[in-house]
């Protein structure tokens, strides 16, 4: 089961899970997806040790994608 | 670390990217500021001294001066990693067990004893923190301290630590360029200034980084 997760105030909130075989919850992950990047989220998908991937889509095929918040210089 | 591009270099488009020569022109940049204003407090107190030993009250506030000035650029540095902001302790074992699962073993072992999670890249070795970071060069012979973080104040602290270990990874280059750079210089004079409990994990990234 794949799973969006959003960190959060709660240490991380699940958004949405699917299978790839599921078309009614990948698309309903996909319009979650799409919602939290309006809120200002970047899709991240970690790919193993020291690998990181920025998303703007969905990927049916990951196990795990993460939202977090635009970091910057302090 | 994949060649897709951190989405936040598009906040600061005025800044060349962050690369092996930039760190290494910074580092010596850095090296000859502590030079400036080390030797002349240095050589105006020590000149005072041989002139008129009268004036040692004055020759020896010169001196404290070139030891002083270099201290405070140091712990400006150490600073970076430093625990900040709220605690939000209560979402803190929920973020925990992400950041766990980020990291390999020992590195997970690293950043519970420490706060700080240790990244191999190719810049160098990375020490994460909570609002920043520190790069141990691929000698091991200087640190860059970087000052990052996210903006959220509620969140608990590993998954500040999260969110920049996830940046770093997708772009190290970028991570750097988006952060600001607060001080390099040899990582015993960080060290020193650094928090006791932070101190093995600098001591790791040297080990991590090579010989130094």
């Amino acid at each position: 089961m794949a799973r969006l997760i959003r960190m959060d105030s709660t240490g991380h909130t699940t958004i949405a899970e699917w299978t790839a075989a599921d078309d009614a919850a990948f698309g309903a992950a996909v319009e979650e997806f799409r919602g939290q990047l309006d809120q200002g989220y970047i899709g991240t998908v970690p790919e193993g040790p020291g690998k990181a991937a920025h998303v703007r889509e969905l990927p049916r095929g990951a196990d795990l994608v993460v939202l977090r918040r635009p970091i910057a210089g302090g | 670390m994949t060649a897709d591009a951190l989405p936040e270099l598009a906040s600061v488009p005025w800044r060349s990217r962050t690369d092996e020569r930039w760190l290494r022109r910074y580092g010596r940049l850095w090296h000859a500021w502590t030079l400036l204003y080390t030797v002349p407090f240095l050589a105006a107190g020590i000149a005072m001294l041989a002139l008129e030993p009268l004036t040692a009250p004055v020759a020896l506030a010169a001196i404290a001066h070139a030891w002083i000035i270099p201290e405070l650029y140091a712990f400006r540095g150490a600073s970076v990693v430093r625990p900040k902001g709220p605690r939000n302790e209560r979402a803190e074992p929920v973020a925990q067990g992400l950041l766990g699962d980020l990291l390999g073993h020992d590195e997970r072992d690293l950043q519970r004893q420490t706060g700080l999670a240790l990244e191999p890249g190719e810049l160098g070795t990375w020490l994460v923190g909570e609002s920043g970071a520190l790069l141990v060069t691929p000698d091991g012979r200087r640190v860059h301290c970087f000052c990052v973080g996210v903006s959220e104040r509620d969140l608990p602290p590993s998954d500040r630590v999260s969110h920049l270990l996830l940046a770093l990874r997708t772009d190290e280059g970028g991570f750097a360029t988006v952060a600001n750079h607060a001080f390099a210089g040899a990582p015993w004079r960080v060290r020193r200034r650094l928090p006791v409990q932070m101190r093995p994990a600098l001591d790791s990234a040297r080990a991590a980084a090579g010989p130094g």
